[in-house]
């Protein structure tokens, strides 16, 4: 008898199981599908002409996306200049305020010293304070540096990043055993050193997920951008996305406005399908241990 | 811990004086955070104070001020009214967009790190839900205007399909507007509170769930009894940033509805309001604003720092 029930509740429960999973199922194709027909739509709509657009939407791709890609280049807004800004100002602010957050974070996990508590008290609380409360200040110190239409003030700031140094301590806390940075001392080995060949090294998941983060925060921003850059040739890719939508586009062809869209979309996509494995693979190999 | 404290715990005085000497490195590691963080944050936020108590701004082609005027600036921020409206705004927006989208993301981080359900090809929709977090806000709400436009495809698909019998005006309606701008921060968001909500649930350890399935409790259970407790601190985190990304909302409507919040501003948000003073120079009134956005933020930020963040300074404590 005993055996019996369990038996037929085994059963039961792999049934349970197997409804469960396909409800799952279902689930997830129809949030993928909510995810990404936007995409499809415009990579269609980017391939047609502006006369073909006019005719309403079809499945099937056209054959102007070169011809748009053409005009969208030999026209008035300086969509190349603007790709090649956004992927300096993102690069290089992902690359310093990861190192320097890491930096900060290995100041406070890895010494001991008078106020380190206080420090890393202050830093937490201030790590939700958006940086747009202070872009009054802000925009009044670039112009007494003499640093408008300069990228500096742009990327510099990211290196004090306190939402990225608390990801990257409490990943730290669980994944750098200190015993490896004594063992390193013992070795001679500086501290400066230490830090960019053993804790570095260790950190590179949660890292690669915060540059991900950084990177896609600072290709996105506008905000910030759009008070610092003024001179066409500097304005990065949200700023032009910003421009098309303020000028009278019912006059645009609307295949060049696609073109340029999906020329700010596109490409991050593909090089996202490449680094997918970090920042999934990253937060799943890591994350938050307690 | 313990392993910790052996390594700096001084046993002579020699050792001691050599323990110091490294950890005057901490110092010098905090320098570059430090430095950056007094210039390009503490110097702009008493800027922004001290210009909150100024009168500063453009009449026409004139410039007025600066002034001192006290707190002039806030009262007249109050007395016009639009700042009322404006957070309210901002509010509405956030918890249509964030009721959806934490929904989605506790269920697909319960679904993904369940032990017992092992959903195939995991990997491509991580990706997939992840996807759109990368795209460019201001160009996605681009795109959402053309696709939303009267003559955009949505409008013709749906009067293809016999819903619509004539193009709706999807931005000249003020539910519409704002339940665009809503999806789309939902859209945009929830792949990346389920990957955060993922990391915290992964943290749970796996006898708990063995031994909730042993009792023989439902997955319901294991979920609002085990999951959802252990998951309290990743949780307040999620809602608490949710919740000041949602009063920084800007990119999303600002494109949308070309910076006019309309129909009759209403979806016209606080960043909105201040990037209008700000560009129309009215210095005054952006810092009276900037100022009241710091104080309402740092409420919110207190709260989260003493539910979940304190813990780890506790934690770091030895």
């Amino acid at each position: 008898m005993a055996v019996n029930n369990t038996m037929a509740s085994e059963k039961s429960a792999s049934n349970t199981l197997r409804v469960r999973r396909t409800v799952a199922y279902v689930v997830l194709g129809i949030i993928s599908f909510f995810c990404l027909i936007w995409f499809y739509m415009l990579f269609i709509n980017a391939t047609r002409s502006n006369a073909e657009l006019g005719q309403g939407f079809t499945v099937i791709p056209s054959t102007h996306l070169g011809e748009n890609l053409k005009n969208l280049f030999h026209g008035t807004i300086p969509v190349g200049n603007g790709m090649i800004n956004s992927l300096l100002i993102a690069s290089l602010t992902a690359l310093l305020s990861t190192y320097f957050s890491t930096m900060t974070a290995y100041s406070i996990q890895v010494y001991n010293y008078k106020g380190k508590n206080a420090i890393f008290t202050f830093i937490l609380a201030i790590m939700m304070i958006p940086t747009q409360v202070t872009a009054l200040g802000f925009i009044n110190l670039v112009r007494k540096m003499n640093l408008e239409d300069n990228f500096i003030p742009l990327i510099v700031p990211s290196i004090a990043a306190p939402i990225t140094f608390f990801y990257l301590k409490q990943y730290m806390a669980s994944n750098l055993p200190l015993s490896l940075i004594e063992a390193a001392r013992i070795d001679g080995e500086g501290e400066l050193g230490i830090f960019n060949k053993i804790a570095l090294p260790l950190m590179k998941p949660a890292i690669a997920v915060q540059a991900i983060f950084t990177f896609v925060s600072s290709w996105n921003n506008y905000f910030t951008p759009s008070l610092i850059l003024h001179e066409d040739k500097k304005k990065t890719l949200p700023i032009l996305i910003a421009q098309l939508r303020s000028a009278d586009w019912l006059k645009f062809d609307m295949g060049q406005v696609y073109a340029m869209i999906a020329f700010s979309i596109f490409p991050v996509i593909l090089v996202y399908l490449f680094l997918s494995k970090y920042i999934v693979g990253g937060v799943t190999a890591g994350g938050v241990k307690e | 811990m313990s392993k910790s404290n052996l390594v700096l715990v001084p046993t002579n005085k020699a050792k001691s004086g050599q323990i110091d000497k490294l950890n005057r490195w901490g110092y010098i590691f905090l320098i570059p955070f430090m430095l950056v963080f007094i210039v390009f944050q503490l110097i702009p936020l008493v800027n922004t104070l001290w210009n909150s108590l100024f009168e500063n701004y453009m009449s026409g082609l004139k410039k007025v001020g600066p002034n001192f005027i006290g707190l002039g600036n806030y009262i007249k921020l109050f007395q016009e009214g639009d700042l009322a409206k404006y957070f309210g705004n901002t509010i509405i927006m956030w918890i249509l967009g964030f009721i959806p989208q934490i929904t989605i993301s506790l269920l697909l981080s319960a679904w993904f790190t369940n032990p017992m359900l092992r959903l195939k090809c995991q990997r491509f929709f991580k990706t997939v839900i992840y996807l759109p977090n990368l795209i460019m806000a201001s160009a996605f709400a681009m795109l959402f205007f053309t696709m939303f436009d009267t003559t955009g495809p949505v409008n013709g698909l749906f009067i293809k399909m016999g819903i619509f019998k004539e193009p709706y005006a999807f931005l000249l309606h003020v539910g519409s507007t704002r339940g665009l701008v809503a999806f789309m921060n939902c859209l945009m968001w929830f792949g990346n509170t389920t990957i955060l909500l993922m990391a915290g649930m992964m943290g749970i350890p796996v006898d708990l769930f063995e031994a909730a399935d042993v009792d023989g409790a439902t997955p319901g259970q294991v979920f609002w009894k085990i999951t959802l407790p252990l998951l309290r601190p990743i949780f307040i985190y999620v809602l608490i940033t949710s919740l000041i990304g949602g009063l920084q909302m800007f990119d999303v409507p600002q494109i949308l509805t070309n910076g006019s919040g309309d129909p009759m501003r209403t979806s016209m948000t606080l960043i909105m309001f201040l990037n209008k003073h700000l560009f129309s120079k009215n210095y005054g009134m952006a810092g009276a604003l900037s100022v009241l956005l710091l104080i309402v933020t740092g409420v919110l930020s207190f709260i989260v720092f003493r539910m979940t963040a304190q813990d780890e300074v506790k934690k770091n404590r030895r």
